[in-house]
């Protein structure tokens, strides 16, 4: 059991020891980074034909199935494509800005990946601060986005990449606000004290995950949705809206600098993923004690899965929001409830001293109240007033 | 409640998605090269030259009066009159094409050549799978390329055909019925060229 659950961390041991001692740190460190580098790299891969199959599927099509068996070589055949285009720079375009601006998207989201945890004692570095470096490197994607937009000199890419800007910079907000009631009550901003935290269990073998408790259900959803927009996937693909600004901040790239800003934004999409799995889904834990024996990397990796294709789901099904509508759900919704979320986090702590018969219910309960009712409220105010019924007239 | 929109939307695309697998009558994609949709009787693509009988440059109705070379928009046909006339299906002697091209890569599909031909002689057809690797010999179509039989014309629209074989049928029993009349009468009491 052990020696499954460790397979990778032993792996890494058994190579490095064969290197001196002085240059053993280093190893270790070049393992872990090209070992994230193959398995996320192959999962970019994976989720571009996967979520085209299931996109297709959920629109009553077949998908690509021309490439390979079942299409599954066409990500292969994609970046082949991509590898082999012209890639055209615009005239007046600022030649390194426009270069730059698909590295500065790609390198800092994969070193996001260094302070997750992907199972049991496999985070890559052990960071005090994990979850502060986290999001320091991941507002990195807004220069990179306001770079390719600028410096392409098309009012396309301009208007692209203002979107961008206000989307992002709106969302970062709620994003990070859902995620403070989890180091409030883990107590901590080290992901790996932060799983630590959702390890034990109640009722018999049920997980302590942030989600099973009123605040952390809605600070996940909080948290998915504020990530899909920081993503810029669909319903909040704004920035790239094929049928208004042709692609946004994409418009001027061709060939393997348009594949890179693909790469750049579904590992962002992987990297918020995983932090939604960590904070709030327990991370590498099981959700029932009879299940440890699983290995703990695959209960990341199930937990993973299963959130990106909730990603493909909703993005099957929302239509694209107007640009007022997205700025005002970000204000006037999620910055106001994640707010609320945080007091309810603090009812929930403060409660937890509780000690009376059904106490656990009792709290729940209220804490669930106080987070639905704002809900509610807030929707409706958000709303305004229902329009008057509509009158039609007919023609004669 | 707020939300529940969004919930019953993604049950609907849930339903699809598993509906996709266990029911194939909701696939409507048809995996075109090994899948074909009949042909619809309407569809038309690019004009070609109907002819009569067994032997395409004997019985090609086209009879060079270039009316379709003047009249179409993108000028993708050329015609050069031939000297030598031919019988058409009334038994009239009547002028040919020489040379009778259609650049497909320059024609768009109109039917303006259809509507203006006083003799039925060229129609549109249905083929579509055109493309080549010679942009400019396998483009240019001639006339011994764009010439089918009737019977072509027939299968694909045969409504259209049908009301057109049956107006040359009429055509042809008239002028026979005239050719039996002009020898069974007596011979014209004077015609002006007999006078003399």
């Amino acid at each position: 059991m052990s020696g499954l659950d460790q397979i990778f961390v032993s792996l890494a041991h058994w190579v490095a020891g064969w290197f001196p001692a002085s240059v053993q740190p280093l190893v270790s460190a070049v393992l872990a980074i090209a070992g994230m580098m193959a398995v996320f790299g192959t999962c970019f891969a994976l989720t571009t034909i996967v979520e085209r199959k299931v996109l297709a599927r959920m629109q009553n099509r077949l998908g690509p199935n021309r490439v390979g068996p079942f299409g599954l070589l066409q990500p292969l055949a994609d970046g082949l494509k991509m590898l082999t285009k012209e890639d055209i720079v615009p005239f007046s375009a600022d030649h390194a800005l426009h270069f730059l601006a698909p590295l500065v998207l790609t390198v800092p989201v994969w070193l996001a990946f260094a302070v997750l945890p992907f199972g049991r004692k496999m985070s890559a570095i052990d960071l005090d601060a994990g979850i502060l470096f986290f999001f320091a490197i991941g507002s990195a994607s807004e220069l990179s986005v306001f770079m390719a937009g600028w410096s392409s000199q098309n009012k396309y890419s301009l208007v692209g990449a203002m979107r961008a800007i206000a989307q992002m910079i709106s969302y970062e907000v709620p994003l990070v606000l859902a995620t403070v009631p989890v180091l409030m009550l883990a107590g901590s901003l080290d992901l790996n004290d932060i799983v630590a935290a959702q390890g034990t269990y109640t009722f018999g073998g049920l997980a302590r995950w942030n989600a099973f408790t009123p605040w952390g259900l809605a600070g996940l959803l909080l948290f998915l949705i504020a990530a899909t927009a920081e993503s810029n996937r669909s319903p909040f693909d704004l920035p790239e809206g094929e049928s208004e600004i042709i692609a946004g901040f994409l418009t001027e790239y061709s060939g393997f600098k348009y594949a890179l800003f693909f790469l750049g934004e579904y590992l962002g999409l992987f990297a918020v993923t995983g932090l939604a799995v960590t904070l709030f889904l327990g991370g590498w834990h099981a959700p029932f004690q009879w299940l440890e024996w699983v290995p703990s990397w695959l209960w990341f990796a199930a937990k993973f899965t299963s959130l990106i294709f909730l990603f493909i789901w909703v993005r099957a099904t929302l239509p694209r929001l107007r640009l007022d509508q997205l700025l005002n759900f970000a204000w006037r919704f999620m910055v106001p409830l994640s707010l609320i979320n945080l007091l309810v986090a603090a009812v929930w702590f403060w409660s937890s001293a509780w000690n009376f018969p059904v106490a656990a219910a009792v709290r729940w309960l209220l804490c669930a109240a106080l987070i639905a009712l704002p809900y509610h409220w807030l929707g409706r105010v958000l709303r305004g007033p229902l329009p008057p019924p509509r009158q039609y007239s007919y023609a004669e | 409640m707020n939300g529940l929109g969004i919930i019953k939307g993604m049950i609907e695309t849930a339903r699809n998605f598993a509906g996709s697998y266990h029911d194939p009558q909701r696939l409507t994609t048809v995996q075109y090269p090994e899948q074909k949709l009949p042909p619809v009787e309407n569809a038309r693509t690019i004009p070609f030259l109907v002819f009569d009988g067994d032997e395409a440059m004997a019985g090609l109705r086209c009879t060079a009066c270039v009316i379709c070379e003047k009249e179409c928009p993108p000028q993708c046909i050329y015609i050069v009159k031939d000297q030598v006339k031919k019988p058409d299906y009334v038994g009239k002697m009547q002028m040919q094409p020489k040379v009778f091209d259609i650049d497909i890569s320059v024609c768009m599909s109109c039917g303006i050549c259809v509507e203006v031909c006083p003799f039925d002689a060229i129609k549109m057809d249905q083929v579509f799978e055109l493309s080549t690797g010679d942009r400019f010999g396998k483009l240019l179509l001639d006339k011994h390329q764009l010439a089918k039989p009737n019977d072509y014309f027939v299968k694909i629209h045969k409504t259209e055909a049908g009301e057109i074989d049956v107006r040359r049928e009429e055509d042809k029993l008239k002028a026979e019925a005239a050719a039996a009349a002009k020898a069974a009468a007596p011979k014209p009491p004077a015609t002006p060229g007999a006078a003399k």
